[in-house]
């Protein structure tokens, strides 16, 4: 048995002393007056660490009165007109935040002329032709390097049909070509899987552009007919532009923001 | 008997007419096979005996009568044998100009517009608004009448008194409101009673009283309020439904028909409250009710003509007249939208059960609203399509497709030829009935498109919606 329990030991064998409760009583009314004391008479470090330590203490006891006190108190009902008024028949159901009307087509085309978009990423790690295309030997002997394999993703239409492959120089791969975009709704914040239209414009140069390769940074055009948006004049929007954002070729996928 | 010249004697068909409820009208009729609509328009006039000539519309089997009646067969391969039965269905003799163009967009909402009325006679517009404001608006002017300050959160529902002299406007935090149009001060006091929000408001027909006094008023706590505007007060509360009440209406024959969230319909009486019947059916929340005589008792002793009336039992003895020959001897109908997609024609007078079930809406069902002459019902659904139903047996006719967003109102034209259809993706869109296709499209609103309403005498629609413009559309 450890040293400091005889204590305890002798409480459990015999119980409390007869008068230990009312000493114990008497005891902590006199501990208050005694901490008043000290508070008073103590001087120099000391008696600032103990009025620190009595401040944070007090502040707590006022909050907890306070929190006590409410149960009587009566406030004013709150009458805060709040925003987003909707008619009696929407009142109980959750709507979702819908993409409002577009931002002005004709400043979109105006830019596609120039060829100039704001675009979430404007400048993209360029891409070699080395990296872009793999040498493909054919001939007899193998000795012909004429013929090239696009190692990215690309997008063919779906009327597309291969040259004959005795001519064809740039071989796509089937396992490379994507139709659906995982497209992200910059201010809905969702995404949605759309069909891809075509593609807009590579950074890496116009002759990817014109052979549909994918890269990050792309512009694509996608078919946003799901999305429900309508043009100020009544017009319901069917292609939107989106910009790729993630390297599809690693992912197999296709990830993009709309741009707005 | 007007004389109708035959071309080949041989082939006439045998046929007799029936008006929409299925009674035979006189002995069958042996008609030549080129007789088309106009022919038969002009002999069932004079069968029927009328002073001014009245335009009708012929059904053989539910579809509509275009060309002459052989042209007709072949096309659609009906049998000669039988005796051809030959609907007819009377039609409004006004004609309405459809709407092409906003001819206002009248700014001064703080806030989305959240209800849009006309008042029965067409001269005034009011609308409630998120800012807590009704506010009237001059028609012939396009701009701004009056400013009612008083409510202390959104207005949801406002409703005209059906003699033109009053507006109840009803709020999110469960009072109502009266206002003057001619002055738009308050009249009274607010009406306080209810302890959530007012979902729907409706008044006691013209014919049953004029001047009106009392109108009803449904809320989220799921009372029915009777409000006497002469005493101020609620006279009679209606409690019996467990959830919200979505939907009110007065019906012509003096009851109260109310939907609820508890997917049930009550119809009580008028005179002590009393619960008479209750119309069970649904699975899921009833959104939405119309009742054939909708359209006459909102409006009351005015029609398109534009009388205007010196007394009040004049203008009772017009309501009721209307009213009379809108009903037709036939006990009104009506028709309930709910959250399960579906839709249920009723007979409230003569039975608990219900007469049809209107389904193949994809999505919730939003708004129903009957023609005014009673032959349709057109229902808008949150499946972004306008279906077309028969107001008579519930079939269904024709889808309307074109929104590209959930529908949120509709509403009729007066002489029921055309619909107006408002919907989140900020347009509106405006239905024939006579070609059941799209005739015009509406757009110019920037966002959701809330609150619709065709004014009585045709010449206007007043639309209101989230961007807090007010439009008025002409033809």
């Amino acid at each position: 048995m450890p040293q400091g329990d005889h204590i305890d030991l002798a409480r459990k064998r015999h119980g409390y002393r007869p008068d230990y409760f009312e000493r114990k009583r008497k005891k902590d009314a006199r501990e208050v007056h005694k901490r008043a004391a000290f508070a008073q008479k103590a001087l120099g470090i000391k008696g600032k660490m103990f009025a620190k330590k009595r401040y944070a203490e007090k502040a707590i006891m006022k909050k907890t009165l306070a929190m006590h006190s409410e149960r009587t108190n009566r406030h004013k009902a709150d009458d805060q007109v709040q925003e987003g008024a909707v008619p009696s028949y929407l009142l109980d159901r959750e709507q979702t935040a819908r993409a409002k009307v577009l931002s002005n087509t004709i400043k979109q085309k105006r830019k596609e002329k120039a060829g100039k978009w704001e675009v979430p990423l404007p400048k993209v790690r360029p891409i070699a032709e080395d990296e872009m295309f793999r040498v493909l030997r054919t001939g007899k002997r193998k000795t012909k390097q004429w013929k090239r394999l696009v190692t990215k993703v690309t997008f063919v239409g779906p009327g597309f049909t291969r040259k004959p492959p005795k001519y064809e120089r740039f071989i796509r791969p089937m396992g490379l070509r994507f139709t659906k975009a995982h497209v992200t709704h910059p201010e809905l914040k969702c995404t949605f899987n759309l069909e891809i239209i075509g593609v807009k414009k590579n950074p890496n140069g116009p002759m990817y552009t014109s052979m549909g390769v994918i890269t990050k940074g792309t512009v694509i055009e996608v078919n946003v007919s799901e999305l429900g948006l309508v043009t100020p004049a009544g017009k319901v929007v069917w292609g939107k532009y989106a910009q790729v954002t993630n390297n599809p070729e690693n992912d197999g996928c296709i990830n993009g923001v709309l741009l707005v | 008997m007007a004389s109708i010249t035959v071309a080949s004697p041989a082939n006439n068909i045998i046929c007799f007419l029936a008006d929409a409820e299925g009674r035979v009208l006189g002995p069958p009729l042996d008609l030549p096979q080129d007789a088309g609509p106009k022919e038969l328009q002009l002999l069932l006039n004079t069968i029927l005996q009328t002073e001014e000539k009245l335009p009708f519309a012929f059904y053989i089997n539910d579809k509509e009568l275009s060309s002459s009646l052989g042209a007709h067969l072949l096309q659609n391969k009906v049998s000669v044998e039988q005796i051809l039965q030959i609907v007819y269905q009377p039609q409004a003799v006004f004609r309405i100009k459809p709407v092409t163009r906003c001819s206002a967009t009248i700014a001064g909402h703080a806030e989305a517009v959240l209800s849009v009325a006309f008042s029965p006679d067409s001269r005034q517009l009011a609308s409630g608004s998120g800012d807590t404001t009704v506010r009237f608006w001059d028609i012939y002017t396009q701009t701004p009448l009056f400013t009612c300050y008083g409510h202390k959160n959104w207005v949801l529902c406002i409703a005209w008194s059906p003699d033109c002299k009053q507006l109840v406007s009803g709020s999110k935090d469960g009072e109502l409101r009266m206002w003057d149009p001619t002055t738009g001060k308050a009249v009274g006091n607010p009406l306080t009673g209810h302890r959530k929000w007012i979902t729907g408001v409706a008044w006691e027909p013209a014919h049953l009283q004029v001047p009106c006094r009392r109108f009803a008023s449904a809320s989220k706590d799921g009372d029915v309020r009777i409000w006497d505007t002469v005493l101020q007060k609620s006279v009679l509360c209606l409690s019996g439904h467990t959830l919200a009440v979505t939907c009110v209406k007065w019906s012509g024959d003096g009851f109260i028909f109310s939907g609820s969230q508890d997917c049930t319909i009550k119809v009580w009486e008028t005179t002590q409250g009393k619960l008479i019947r209750e119309l069970k059916g649904h699975g899921h929340w009833v959104n939405t009710l119309a009742l054939s005589t909708e359209y006459v008792l909102r409006t009351g002793p005015f029609d398109h003509t534009g009388k205007q009336y010196s007394s009040s039992e004049e203008m009772k003895k017009a309501a009721l007249v209307r009213y009379t020959a809108a009903k037709h001897d036939s006990p009104e109908r009506l028709v309930s939208g709910s959250d399960d997609f579906t839709m249920f024609l009723w007979e409230p007078a003569t039975g608990k059960h219900s007469k049809a079930r209107m389904t193949g809406h994809q999505q919730l069902v939003n708004h129903v609203y009957f023609s005014p002459d009673g032959r349709w019902v057109a229902s808008a659904s949150f499946d972004k399509s306008v279906k077309l139903w028969d107001g008579y047996s519930g079939k269904f006719i024709t889808t309307f497709r074109g929104h590209v967003g959930p529908v949120y109102q509709i509403s009729w034209s007066a002489d029921s030829r055309l619909l107006v259809s408002g919907s989140k993706d900020s347009t509106m869109k405006m239905w024939d009935m006579k070609t059941l296709k799209l005739r015009e499209d509406l757009p110019g609103h920037a966002d959701e498109v809330f609150a619709v309403d065709w004014s009585p005498d045709g010449e206007k629609v007043a639309s209101g919606g989230k961007d807090r413009v007010l439009k008025l559309w002409m033809s």
